[in-house]
């Protein structure tokens, strides 16, 4: 991991704490992140997970602790704006008055990186790239579920990020697409090399992507370590939310 | 509202600061700039017709029993130019643009649209308040001179028609151009153009600071006319006091 190319970075997050309406949801979070590596933090809803993620993108300011972009804190003006970060959102933010194009292409037309014609060359390629052909025209609330967050990783790639965050990429959608989606993670980390941050509470998708697992529950990381070892803790929460399924819940209410 | 006048006077001088990208968001200007205009021209003109008429038809009668009935173009005109226009179709964008300003803004920032501009170092005040806040202080005093005009064609056609009135058209029209001067139009442009300002930045600040689900949009909407209404009604008194006494200097 740490012969990654540069155009990826680093994370670092140092005793992260929120609270909201004095509830904390983040309980001091200490995460590192390797450039270029799949990293998932996985966990129960209402975990933090996403809170935790916004923190990252600089969509929420900490009450305590902070976040370094390789080594760059983002307390500091314009850090986030020099890094190229992107984000994936659980419904997919895609906006609904735009048409798909528009919404791949507004970040290059919005900051005038390119000229019309060469906005509308790399939007065709992003989409083909994720196998979407001929959606170009069509309006997102056109577009199925796993279409949509295709859609908006397609506007993620536009950006050409260093950093991609996934909040609930899988969450809505049937098996055969979230393999999709697990692939196009696996397959940009192959390609482009991009550090990759998931949040998810979805086992499959977890443990089918990351080079690392973070396990949280109530605003604080139980476990950080590769899949292997995750599957291997014998920490109790985690071997629970390991295991529960539907057969496990049954046999323990009749117990 | 009035614990946020704070909140929605930042978020207006950032609006005014972001100025300069007018020329980069022209196209967002020109599209809301028809969506507010042209989809409420029709109504403006339907509304203003009546309200000329009801004028005519309230204050007519009362007139002419009087003997004065030739004044009742000028009357007519003047509250209609200085009064009546400015805040009926205040009252009638706030209902119709103010409301659906905060509905999509609102709906952007529920579903997590505004979050993603903000990811793409897009701002949502240069992307979303700025074309909305322009187009509406460009649209509603047109609205505006439409609707005085056209309430001055309902109140003379009411003044004509009706047999408690009954006065000709050319003696309504010429005590109107006798008693209404351009500056009391500008008055009433001027008066339209701060409600415009202010429908648009309460509306969209509205918007950015909706929470929760379809509820909570619907809580904005609200919020966002029956506040623009009541500022309008406020801002009427004082800015009627201002421009009187800068009328008598």
């Amino acid at each position: 991991m740490t012969d990654a190319p540069t155009h990826s970075i680093g994370v670092q997050v140092r005793g992260l704490r929120k609270s909201y309406d004095e509830q904390p949801v983040l309980k001091g979070i200490d995460l590192k992140i390797e450039r270029g590596e799949v990293f998932v933090i996985m966990g129960p809803s209402g975990s933090g997970k996403s809170v935790l993620l916004r923190h990252v993108i600089g969509l929420e300011d900490p009450d305590e602790g902070e976040i370094l972009l390789d080594g760059e804190s983002l307390r500091i003006t314009n850090v986030a704006e020099r890094f190229r970060l992107a984000m994936v959102f659980q419904s997919g933010a895609l906006l609904s008055s735009l048409t798909v194009g528009e919404n791949v292409g507004l970040y290059l037309a919005e900051h005038r990186l390119k000229k019309p014609d060469e906005i509308d060359r790399v939007v065709t390629e992003k989409l083909e790239f994720l196998g979407l052909r001929g959606v170009k025209h069509k309006m997102p609330s056109e577009l199925s579920g796993g279409m949509k967050k295709r859609v908006a990783i397609a506007r993620a790639l536009v950006i050409d990020p260093q950093l991609i965050l996934y909040d609930e990429p899988t969450s809505e959608l049937d098996p055969l697409s979230t393999i999709t989606i697990g692939e196009e993670i696996l397959a940009l980390k192959e390609r482009i090399h991009v550090t990759s941050l998931v949040v998810t509470h979805d086992r499959d998708l977890a443990f089918g992507v990351a080079d690392r697992i973070a396990i949280m529950s109530e605003g604080e990381i139980l476990f950080t370590g590769t899949p292997d070892e995750v599957r291997k803790s014998q920490h109790p929460f985690i071997r629970k939310f390991l295991t529960a399924d539907f057969k496990f819940n049954a046999s323990s209410q009749s117990a | 509202m009035f614990q946020n006048i704070g909140e929605i006077l930042f978020m207006f001088w950032r609006t005014l600061l972001a100025m300069p990208q007018v020329f980069r968001q022209r196209q967002k200007v020109f599209e809301q700039l028809f969506e507010i205009g042209n989809r409420s021209l029709l109504m403006a003109c339907i509304l203003s017709l009546f309200i000329g008429g009801v004028v005519a038809l309230q204050s007519g009668p009362v007139l002419v029993e009087r003997g004065i009935g030739n004044a009742l173009g000028g009357l007519v005109g003047i509250s209609l130019a200085k009064e009546l226009a400015p805040v009926m179709m205040s009252v009638l964008i706030a209902g119709r643009i103010g409301s659906a300003m905060a509905a999509e803004i609102g709906s952007m920032r529920v579903y997590q649209e505004i979050d993603a501009l903000r990811t793409m170092n897009i701002n949502p005040i240069h992307y979303l308040v700025l074309p909305r806040i322009l187009a509406i202080s460009v649209a509603l005093p047109t609205l505006v001179l439409f609707a005085i005009l056209v309430g001055w064609l309902g109140g003379g056609f009411v003044s004509v028609v009706n047999h408690r009135i009954a006065i000709s058209f050319q003696t309504f029209f010429s005590n109107l151009k006798e008693v209404v001067e351009v500056k009391d139009v500008i008055n009433g442009l001027i008066k339209s153009f701060v409600f415009a300002v202010m429908i648009g930045t309460v509306s969209c600040h509205q918007g950015l600071t909706t929470i929760g689900g379809p509820r909570g949009i619907g809580r904005s909407v609200t919020k966002a006319v029956v506040n623009s209404i009541v500022l309008i009604l406020i801002a009427d008194y004082y800015l009627t006091r201002f421009l009187l006494v800068i009328d008598h200097d």
